[in-house]
Formats: structure tokens, C-alpha cells, sequence
């Protein structure tokens, strides 16, 4: 799928070039907190749970449910509405914000838990975006 | 030694002349204007204030010198809309810690005319600007309410009871001259009006207004001295999450709220059935119910129902958001200076939709999309 042009574009920063670095070359990083075990987003090279930097960046299943979202029916640039801005609860415990694709945007199409995949779609040469789609064979 | 209930006093208290379309004032001078009729209210000159507060993009330095005020203390703390409850709590500490005598918090918000107005998208390299802006949120509308479907999946709650909160406050905004929208509404009417963001609708969602506020503080002491009856800082509470909602710990309830709300009351010395009035800062008609809800006023999953069968409408047990609130009265972008001051017009005794015999109000505040919230409790009775 290609994006519209115009959709707001993020910078990484040296301490989220690794996500965004990850999501160009396919992959959905996340971290985990060595001290508890558990996974935590958005990317910093501490964990939120204990202030350690005992952490290490992990290879997400890109498996998630969908957790809530809304449906937003005025234009933005980069975006038909109405299109779904949607939060996604991955398998691995963090949630994140992102679009729903190859899915109708309507409220009957768009179940709450119901299973997603990740989709890669590139905005450009360098920023790649997580999107997800329902999940194949669900 | 501890602050004590009562021990800091609201002396003085107005709003912007005019609220609504006031495009004949710049940012600033809607603050001045409230500063001014504040001050008016309480027989001050700015040289007689020796504290200012106000939120950003506004600083300090730049309110302190328009008005012409030396300060000794300042405060910019800037959380969102619920920024004015966190400089009342932390002036009535500064007042105790004798940092300063007579404090004055402003709102100016040019949110509708913008002139000299706040801007709004954030950096590309913010982590909202990296993980929420790629996904197409324009603006608290397509933010706020992202938690609401999994709320209502949890709890039960219908698109009928999210509409019954904008009917119960304009049912409030119809007894109040000043109100934007004044008309009587019916769940049909907000279920049929412009779809916004799904789940919500337009009149679901807050008001774009011009306006300000300003509120004086000083000891319960000197507040005696002063021309208006006090209106006395009970308790207070504060609170953060995250500014990116994607992120909040639970989508059916708000950690800011569940930590500033019962701070506030257990500082107060107070049960919830001694609050006789109830302002729940409302951009959105979710809020109300988080805001019962986290609060205690009602068990998770009661608000719905507490709202459907009366409690908070005119002559309810609870009268909630008694201006009309966000959703009906005004909304300049940072509303929590406004359910400030009905707190105080009702304790004082003399808002327009007056709820009889009020004595103890409990006016609770959130900063954009759950990120913050401050409560304040205030009663007209010095314990």
C-alpha cells in the first residue's frame, strides 16, 4: 500500500533510531526491561519499570489486538476520511498508535479485539511506519 | 508544618468581560482583562500582588510586566487546561511557605479568534510527533476520545448515555446568560448532530471559545479584610500520566485523576457526601464519567447510570457542571480556569444557575488527552 503525501513525518531521534531503523528493514522492536521481564514503548535506553539501563532490544511477534480507536471523519492532510486512528495492544504487552489497513474504517468492521498483524509501509526511503491489518485466516 | 483545610482563601475571582467571540483582544490582554476584573473584585492594584501564575505559552515575566507587577514568586507550570488547579495548590503552598502574600493565576486564550494564539502540532521529533502524529490525529477531537470505545466496551456504556451528559449540561447552560449554547438539546439531537471522530459527535465535543479568568489568592487571615466573602482552599491534589494517550495504563480510567481526586478530598477531611456541587472539567462528554468514576463518587461502571437516572441535573443530588461546562458554557483550549470559577460563584452564592446551599464544592481538572490532572476542594466555611 502507498501512503498519501503529507501525512506528518517523525524524526528519529538517537534514542528511537533503532525502532525506526528496524521498521525499514522489516522488523518491530521493542524493549525489555532485564530486571522485570517486561517489554515497554516508546523506545528509551532505560526501563520505565526500574530506572536501570539492564535492557535489550527484542524482536516483537507483530502479532496485536485491536484496543481502541476512533474514526475521524474531517480532512487532514495525508488522510480520506473516514479513516481509523487506532490503538493496538501487541502480543508483547505494549500498546502503540497506528492506522488500520485492508479493513473497511467503519465501526462494524473495526471490533475491539479483534487480531491484527503488522504491516510495514513506507513513507519514504527512510522512515517506515507499523501499521496493521486484520490478521490472515481470522 | 503541614498546610492546613482553610487555611489559604480565594479573595478574588472573574472572568474576561466578555466571553465567546472576543476578537477585539490579543492573548494577553484576555489575561489582563481577568487580572484586572479580579483585582477589581478584590479591592487590589497589582502592586498590592506579589505573586503571579499563569500557563504557557503565556509566561510569567510577560503577564508580570503587562499588569505592571513585581513578583516575588512565580509559577508556570503548564499541564493543560487543568494547569490553574496546580497554581491554586501551589500558591496556597507558597502562601504558607511565606513566599509570597497575595498571589494572582490568569487564563487568556484566544482559542477561537486566535490572536497571538497558542500554536498547536508537535515536533517531528517528540515522541508524539514520532509515535501518534504519523497515525492522522488533528487535535484533541481525534485524541481525547480514542479511549472511549474500550470504556464503553468495559463498562457497559452507550452511545445514549455518552449523549445523555451533553443533554444534562445544556440543561445546566440554559439557566446561565453567559453560556454559548442555551437551546434545550435531546439525545436525538446529539446523536444526529455532525459526526466529529466516532464515537463522538459535534455535540459531543467541547467548545472553541475566546476568554480568561483570574483568581486571587491569599492567608484565611488577611482574607477576612477583603470585600468578598472567602472562599477557603479545603484540599488540593496533583497529578501526571503521559501527553501521549496511546499510552495511558488503563483506557478506562485516568492515573492522574485516581491520584489528584482522593489527594485532594483526604487533605480536605471530607467524604464525598459532604460535596454539595461538582465540577468535572469536561472537553469531552467521557470526562464526566471518568471523573465520577475515579473519583469515587460512584463504583467503575455506576457513572452511566448515576448521569442517566438525574443525580447531576438541576435538582439532582450531585449538580455536576452547573455553567454548562465545556460541552455548553465555553471552552477557550484551557477550560479549568472557567469550572474554577463556577466553584467559587457557587460557594460564593451567586452563579447564575445557583444550586441551593452550597457549602463544600469539588472542582476537578484534566490536562489534554489524560495527561494531567489537579483537583481543588473549597467551601465557604473555614474548618
Amino acid at each position: 500500500m502507498a501512503l498519501e503525501p503529507g501525512r506528518p513525518r517523525p524524526e528519529p531521534t538517537p534514542e528511537t533510531k533503532h525502532f525506526w531503523e528496524g521498521t525499514k528493514n522489516g522488523k518491530l522492536l521493542l524493549q525489555r526491561c532485564g530486571d522485570t521481564g517486561k517489554a515497554y514503548f516508546p523506545p528509551r535506553p532505560f526501563s520505565p519499570y526500574t530506572g536501570t539501563c539492564n535492557v535489550q532490544v527484542f524482536e516483537a511477534s507483530g502479532r496485536a489486538t485491536l484496543h481502541s480507536y476512533v474514526i475521524h471523519h474531517r480532512p487532514v492532510p495525508g488522510f480520506k476520511p473516514p479513516y481509523a486512528i487506532a490503538v493496538v495492544e501487541l502480543e508483547e504487552g505494549p500498546r502503540m498508535m497506528t492506522n488500520i489497513i485492508d479493513c473497511p474504517q467503519t465501526p462494524d468492521a473495526l471490533v475491539l479485539d479483534m487480531p491484527l498483524e503488522v504491516a510495514f509501509t513506507p513513507m519514504d526511503d527512510d522512515i517506515t511506519l507499523a501499521l496493521f491489518r486484520p490478521a490472515k485466516g481470522a | 508544618m503541614t498546610i492546613k483545610p482553610g487555611e489559604i482563601a480565594i479573595v478574588g475571582a472573574a472572568e474576561s468581560t466578555r466571553i465567546g467571540a472576543v476578537p477585539e483582544m490579543a492573548q494577553i490582554m484576555l489575561h489582563a482583562d481577568a487580572a484586572l476584573n479580579a483585582m477589581a473584585d478584590a479591592g487590589l492594584k497589582p502592586s498590592d500582588i506579589d505573586g503571579v501564575a499563569c500557563v504557557g505559552p503565556m509566561m510569567p515575566q510577560q503577564i508580570a510586566h503587562y499588569l505592571g507587577i513585581t513578583p516575588k514568586w512565580v509559577d508556570g507550570t503548564g499541564v493543560g487546561g487543568c494547569s490553574f488547579m496546580l497554581h491554586v495548590r501551589h500558591a496556597a503552598a507558597a502562601i504558607h511557605a511565606g513566599y509570597a502574600k497575595t498571589i494572582l493565576i490568569t487564563h487568556g486564550e484566544s482559542g477561537k479568534s486566535r490572536i497571538n494564539a497558542t500554536p498547536r502540532p508537535p515536533e517531528p521529533q517528540s515522541l508524539n510527533g514520532q509515535f501518534e502524529a504519523p497515525f492522522g490525529p488533528m487535535g484533541p477531537p481525534t485524541l481525547f476520545p480514542i479511549p472511549v470505545l474500550r470504556y464503553m466496551k468495559a463498562t457497559g456504556t452507550t452511545h445514549e448515555h455518552l449523549a445523555q451528559v451533553a443533554v444534562v449540561q445544556r440543561e445546566w447552560a440554559g439557566k446561565n446568560p453567559r453560556a454559548a449554547f442555551r437551546d434545550p438539546i435531546t439525545i436525538a439531537d446529539v446523536l444526529n448532530s455532525k459526526m466529529i471522530a466516532y464515537p463522538f459527535r459535534l455535540l459531543q465535543c467541547c467548545l472553541v471559545t475566546d476568554g480568561g479568568g483570574a483568581l486571587i489568592l491569599t492567608s484565611a487571615d488577611r482574607a477576612k479584610d477583603f470585600p468578598q466573602k472567602p472562599v477557603y482552599i479545603l484540599g488540593s491534589g496533583e497529578s501526571v500520566e503521559t501527553t501521549m494517550v496511546s499510552q495511558m495504563q488503563d483506557f478506562t480510567s485516568s492515573r492522574a485523576f485516581r491520584v489528584a481526586g482522593p489527594t485532594a478530598m483526604e487533605m480536605a477531611g471530607i467524604k464525598h457526601s459532604d460535596v454539595d456541587h461538582l465540577m468535572i472539567y469536561d472537553a469531552f462528554a467521557h470526562l464526566p464519567l471518568y471523573g465520577l468514576e475515579d473519583l469515587g463518587f460512584v463504583k467503575r461502571g455506576e457513572a452511566k447510570d448515576f448521569i442517566w437516572e438525574g443525580n447531576t441535573r438541576p435538582g439532582g443530588k450531585l449538580p455536576l457542571n452547573t455553567n454548562g461546562g465545556g460541552l455548553s458554557y465555553t471552552h477557550t483550549g484551557m477550560y479549568g480556569m472557567f469550572a474554577l470559577q463556577e466553584s467559587v460563584r457557587q460557594v460564593r452564592g451567586i452563579a447564575p444557575a445557583q444550586v441551593p446551599d452550597v457549602e463544600i464544592s469539588v472542582c476537578h481538572g484534566v490536562g489534554g488527552m489524560f495527561s494531567a490532572s489537579g483537583t481543588i476542594v473549597m467551601s465557604n466555611q473555614r474548618p
